[in-house]
């Protein structure tokens, strides 16, 4: 099975000769990747680390910017399964990962397992999902605006609730000693004197984090496109009655579905409290990043939240780093220039 | 999206007291009477502060009920113009303040408002529905953050203090009747501005628009300018809200703009009813009341809570918020007196 070959079969473009507007992406892509693979491995000449700042400083950025993109991807996963496939609006998504994050907390301080808390933070938002997918979203199935109402009615109820179960004050999460301490990466940040390298120490479990973000997503992908699960999925969002029709309890289709989006949240919430913190207003900026990553990537696409995820992970640290104040700006003039160029993103399907 | 399909609210025909409505007239004098009555607390804290959220919503509710597009963004509008009201006046805070006078100041602010709301606009018409809602809480976000971390314009975290309302025709229009006539005056104003509006050319092709897009560009209409245009004119009435609300308050920070608040004013919209114009300054006195006196019942901690499921229940039941719910009643109402008549 390969890739459906879409943009080089459109009409209007030039038969041969010229590259189709996929391969010129994919070159444009490979040629980003190749230059920042020299920034992170070569060495530095002095010019450029005095434009740069330092290569650790640099190094750094990318890296954690890749690491918080995995984060995004992971609470934005959900969010544009949700959305994408059900057409269901749930900005209470930001709420699941704040209350993920408080489960994996509680479970992992009480019992002392950390990976307790994960599959807790996992299974126990997993659940609250079919909950409100009963309860809310089968009730006020497409009737957009209601729904957004509703889960913001929610998100408000929540936040001042879990204010009420764990206070004003910032956790975090303890790490079992296996993920904690730091690795050393073949990126050399400077050369000393004596002509020895010094080499970058970067936090391992932030490492894992972004691993885990990569291969979530792969199995994502391949349990959309790959699986009768998947397919089925994808028929019922373009037309339910059909599906219906051929046999298929949606309903249970879309609880699953529900399930995973609200689980991935609530995952995403131990996984991203372990590696920063749990504190209130964390559930605005989750929603927050979960919006412009799929507003950038495209609705209900898993390749545009990966996207998404990455640009503007990338975005908000190296501006973090080089620009402080004007950060937020930066991600968001990525979505105006991706809104005015593909209104429906950069993955989206044109509706 | 059957909470904004509605039919254009019809004017009977008649005299023009008969048009303007007994209702409208009870209200108003009721209104202007208030501050024979009402206390200072209730004048400022309970009307002012109603009246300010009710302008708001309505610039909302105008952008929701007549084009279809809900926005988050309307208390964004509003901060600019307070921000814009900061930094051109005077402020207290030591940061910037032009010391322009503030018939100057307001109107820059106002415009300054609506630009960037038309700006706003122009960004979130090419997409619909949830789209809108989606982009501009996030640019109502992006803001928020930015306002809070800037400190070279708009003095970061602490914001301005300081900003008071002028004092010409030798009234002093912070003290509370003064300032109640204010916000009462602006409110009427662009309540029938609003009214007026919707039934004029302009009004009448944006409500069809709403309804229908693709015929209206097949006629020739051109459908983006008119919603930019909404946009427009909703950031002016956000703005002049805004500009009242910096003087209300007399500060003006990055909280004042924050998420929650931008959430309250979809909330007030809602709950009074996005149908008609009315319902925003109807939702907002409910609110307000409820803000003041919930506290005395559940406390001033779980007062989201509070109002929060309130919202939940009135977006449940009934769609079109408290006039949709008096729409329902009303007829068996009619019923009831019919039947115990003599």
């Amino acid at each position: 099975m390969t890739m459906p070959q879409r943009t080089s079969a459109q009409p209007g473009l030039p038969a041969g000769g010229g590259l189709s507007r996929a391969q010129a992406w994919g070159l444009a892509g490979l040629l980003a990747g190749a230059l920042l693979l020299w920034l992170m491995l070569g060495i530095w000449p002095a010019w450029l680390n005095a434009v740069l700042i330092s290569k650790k400083a640099f190094a750094s950025a990318i890296l954690n910017g890749l690491t918080l993109a995995g984060l995004y991807f992971l609470v934005a996963s959900g969010f544009t399964l949700v959305f994408g496939l059900m057409r269901n609006v749930n900005l209470a998504h930001g709420s699941l990962y704040l209350l993920g994050a408080y489960v994996g907390y509680e479970v992992t301080t009480r019992t002392g397992y950390w990976l307790l808390g994960v599959a807790a933070g996992f299974l126990v938002l997993a659940a609250l999902g079919v909950v409100m997918q009963v309860l809310v979203f089968r009730r006020l199935a497409g009737d957009d605006l209601r729904q957004t109402l509703v889960t913001i009615g929610i998100s408000i109820v929540a936040a001042d609730l879990m204010l009420a179960a764990w206070g004003g004050s910032t956790y975090q999460i303890a790490t079992p000693a296996w993920l904690d301490g730091a690795v050393t990466l073949p990126v050399i940040t400077a050369v000393k004197s004596n002509g020895a390298a010094v080499f970058l120490n970067y936090p391992f479990y932030r490492l894992v984090v972004l691993l885990t973000a990569i291969a979530i997503g792969v199995g994502l992908w391949l349990m959309l496109n790959r699986t009768r699960v998947g397919m089925m999925i994808r028929a019922g969002v373009d037309d339910r009655a059909m599906l219906s029709a051929s046999g298929v309890n949606v309903h249970a289709v879309f609880a699953v579905v529900f399930a995973v989006g609200a689980g991935l949240a609530g995952f995403a919430g131990v996984v991203g409290g372990s590696a920063l913190s749990v504190a209130p207003g964390e559930d605005v900026r989750y929603l927050l990043a979960s919006l412009v990553v799929v507003i950038v990537g495209g609705m209900g696409s898993i390749t545009g939240a990966a996207i998404g995820a990455l640009l503007i992970g990338l975005a908000e640290q190296i501006g973090l780093v080089y620009f402080p104040t004007y950060g937020v700006v930066v991600t968001f003039l990525i979505m105006v220039v991706t809104l005015a160029i593909r209104p429906q993103g950069i993955m989206g399907r044109a509706r | 999206m059957t909470l904004l399909s509605t039919p254009a609210d019809r004017s009977a025909s008649g005299s023009r007291l008969e048009r303007l409505g007994a209702a409208h007239v009870a209200l108003a004098v009721a209104l202007v009477i208030f501050p024979a009555i009402g206390s200072d607390f209730f004048l400022t804290q309970i009307g002012g502060y109603s009246l300010i959220f009710g302008m708001l919503a309505l610039s909302l509710m105008m952008l929701a009920g007549y084009g279809g597009m809900v926005s988050l963004a309307q208390m964004t509008v509003a901060g600019i113009a307070g921000y814009m009201v900061a930094i051109f006046g005077q402020n207290s805070s030591g940061v910037l303040g032009f010391g322009w006078p503030w018939w100057i100041a307001v109107p820059f602010a106002v415009l300054v408002a609506a630009l960037a709301s038309a700006l706003i606009g122009a960004i979130s018409v090419r997409t619909e529905g949830i789209y809108t809602i989606m982009i501009t809480l996030a640019i109502a976000t992006a803001t928020f953050y930015f306002t809070q971390q800037n400190y070279t314009i708009f003095n970061g975290f602490p914001g301005f203090a300081g900003l008071k309302a002028p004092v010409f025709w030798s009234v002093d229009w912070r003290s509370p009747v003064a300032f109640y006539y204010l916000c009462l005056g602006m409110a009427a104003l662009v309540y029938a501005a609003v009214l007026y509006g919707s039934r004029s050319t302009f009004g009448l092709t944006l409500q069809a628009i709403r309804d229908n897009p693709r015929r209206m560009r097949a006629i020739g209409f051109d459908v983006t300018a008119h919603k930019i245009f909404a946009w427009f004119l909703a950031g002016v009435i956000a703005g002049l809200a805004g500009v009242l609300l910096v003087w209300f308050n007399g500060r003006i920070s990055p909280g004042t703009i924050g998420v929650s608040a931008a959430i309250n004013v979809l909330i007030i919209a809602v709950i009074g009813g996005i149908r008609h114009p009315i319902g925003p300054f109807l939702g907002a006195v409910v609110v307000v009341m409820m803000q003041t006196f919930a506290i005395d019942i559940v406390g001033a901690e779980r007062f989201n809570t509070l109002i929060g499921l309130v919202f939940l229940v009135i977006v449940f039941v009934s769609p079109d918020g408290l006039l949709g719910l008096w729409g329902k009643i009303k007829p068996h109402i009619a019923q009831e007196s019919l039947r115990s008549g003599p």
